[in-house]
């Protein structure tokens, strides 16, 4: 036994006790303030004036005369419903999300699937390969791509050389580069989950199939996929919900045509400087995203704590 | 290819990693291209990179982000140890679900959201606290120490939950506080993941635009923010020079992260192969 304890029980319990506290108080007392606490006063802000003085927001509570008023302005959140460049700009954003997630599934599968079956001295090897671009400058990915889809580009380049086409293709500042830079900035979020999954996957049963005498598609969709749809959201939701937030891809590589909801916040506050408009802006797009977020913080959860 | 069998998913997977890589390996070549013309080819050249270090604002910038991310890094991994020991450790607490959807809520969040609300919050703590007086390298700190927070703690709660619980038992069996029994027994084995986790958030922090925009003050500008601006203007030999450097510095960290993750695999392997228990 620990003589400490033997000799000096309260002294000991009392100091494991604060020890324990500290531990939890820390990380928790910053996640609170530095993470919580925000969104609760964007939320605050959301309902705010905007004033030209720093900062550029009414106050809502005001104390005078014994009375406290607390003015809500709603106007923001109906200015938001007015205008139909704010609704498009949502419909967009969950679009272009929507349709990069897909095509990030359908190329991220097959190379996850085609990693978990790999030899097992070659999967480390192609993990870190998959992985390594998304630790790299997630601007510079994006700027390498302006490169390649100007219209005297790389690409228009190569292929007015082959002859396949005359005129360049405009591509650049359109939707079609929007697409390529989700895809490309994100592919490694989808195969990773994916792998992960498929990895684990009991080989047996697909033997057990194949002896039953199914044929390979078969198996594919009978077994394969139904088992790996837990891998399948967590790297949907990995890629649809910081897609639909996006900046600088829309700002990069999207055209006038891009309405997306983070190109808009941003230039709301940035260049307009309403402040109030842009929480409300925030609000609402955490709205659109909390079911995503909930399904993505469950499976996450579970992984995390180590239940399955 | 790989399997010696050319199905249809291996062939996806060689174009998915020349999809990946490509873009990248076009940079790098045209960053030595000689002609301020990004799409002619006028012969091999390195003036670029002489430029990159006469430009006194960008390598005022790289220093403020090199700064802001070794700390940001160094204490977002104490934080997140704190974290995963207290997510795999303790047991249940009050608050436990709270914490741990506050941990895991910044891997999606937008960054815009992020950032605004970072923002907001620090605007509201100077006009009611006083404090912090301006916005600059402190706010991005904080800013930056509390989304790789969430990071760092996926990384170091998967190896802490890889790890052999009863040697810690035994330490505290044989006369080990809990705390010297974390820096004796559990800190070093952890250790491999804390290094991934520090560089993982190393990168994070260099590479962040969107958060450091918003909560950054008129002093203080990082790398990302330098090299937003100028992207926006267009296509130039100079960047691309930049770039490259990045796309190196980087790789080199994200390789040592791999290297000492797959080390701390292999000797965790051969552990559980000496106790007979093949794994």
């Amino acid at each position: 036994m620990n003589i400490k304890k033997l000799l000096n029980p309260d002294w000991y319990e009392l100091r494991a006790r604060m020890g324990r506290r500290a531990v939890i108080g820390i990380p928790f007392i910053w996640l609170l303030v530095f993470f919580l606490i925000p969104f609760a006063i964007v939320l605050k802000i959301s309902f705010a004036y905007t004033e030209i003085a720093i900062p550029p927001y009414s106050s809502l509570f005001d104390y005078a005369d014994e009375a406290l008023t607390i003015v809500l302005n709603l106007g923001n959140y109906l200015w938001l419903a007015d205008d139909p460049l704010y609704i498009s700009a949502y419909m967009g954003s969950v679009e272009i999300a929507f349709i990069g997630t897909v095509w990030c599934l359908l190329v991220g599968y097959p190379m996850a699937y085609a990693m978990a079956k790999a030899p097992k001295n070659w999967q480390s090897a192609l993990l870190m390969a998959v992985l390594l671009p998304s630790w790299t400058s997630f601007l510079i990915r994006i700027y390498a791509w302006m490169g390649i889809l100007r219209n005297n580009g790389l690409l228009n380049n190569l292929l007015m050389w082959l002859g396949v086409i005359d005129e360049p293709l405009v591509i650049l500042n359109t939707n079609v580069a929007v697409y390529i830079g989700i895809v490309y900035a994100y592919l490694p979020f989808m195969v990773l989950p994916l792998y992960s999954n498929l990895v684990k996957m009991d080989k047996s049963l697909i033997e057990a199939a194949q002896d039953l005498g199914a044929k390979p598609f078969e198996c594919f969709y009978k077994i394969t996929l139904p088992l790996s749809m837990s891998g399948i959201i967590a790297g949907s939701m990995l890629v649809f919900i910081p897609a639909v937030g996006e900046v600088v891809i829309p700002q990069l590589l999207g055209g006038p045509e891009t309405l997306m909801i983070g190109k808009i916040l941003w230039q709301e506050f940035f260049n307009n400087r309403d402040w109030p408009v842009a929480s409300a802006l925030a609000i609402v797009m955490l709205l659109v995203l909390l079911i995503p977020i909930m399904i993505f913080n469950h499976s996450r959860q579970k992984d995390l704590e180590g239940r399955s | 290819m790989i399997n010696r069998k050319l199905s249809f998913s291996n062939v996806m997977l060689f174009f998915g990693l020349v999809f990946l890589y490509l873009p990248m390996f076009i940079l790098v070549i045209y960053s030595f291209n000689a002609s301020k013309l990004v799409t002619v080819w006028a012969g091999f050249s390195t003036k670029w990179y002489v430029e990159l270090f006469r430009d006194d604002q960008l390598i005022d910038s790289v220093l403020t982000s090199l700064n802001i991310g070794v700390t940001a890094a160094t204490a977002a991994v104490i934080l997140g140890t704190m974290s995963a020991y207290l997510l795999n450790r303790f047991g249940h607490f009050r608050g436990r679900t709270l914490f741990s959807s506050m941990i895991t809520a910044p891997l999606v969040m937008p960054d815009v959201i992020i950032g605004l609300a970072m923002l907001l919050m620090f605007v509201s703590m100077a006009s009611t606290l006083g404090w912090p007086e301006d916005r600059g390298m402190l706010t991005i700190w904080i800013a930056h120490v509390t989304f790789c927070t969430a990071y760092t703690t996926v990384v170091i709660s998967s190896r802490l939950r890889e790890m052999d619980v009863s040697i810690e038992e035994a330490a505290m069996d044989l006369g080990a506080s809990p705390v010297k029994t974390f820096f004796v027994v559990t800190l070093p084995t952890i250790s491999p993941s804390l290094i991934s986790a520090w560089l993982l958030s190393f990168t994070l922090s260099l590479d962040d635009l969107v958060i450091a925009s918003f909560v950054s003050g008129p002093g203080s500008t990082t790398l990302p923010m330098v090299v937003f601006s100028s992207v926006r203007l267009g296509v130039s030999p100079k960047v691309n020079a930049l770039a490259t450097l990045i796309i190196l510095c980087v790789s080199l960290a994200a390789f040592i992260a791999w290297w000492f993750a797959r080390r701390s695999d292999r000797a965790q392997r051969d552990a559980y192969r000496m106790l007979g228990r093949d794994q």
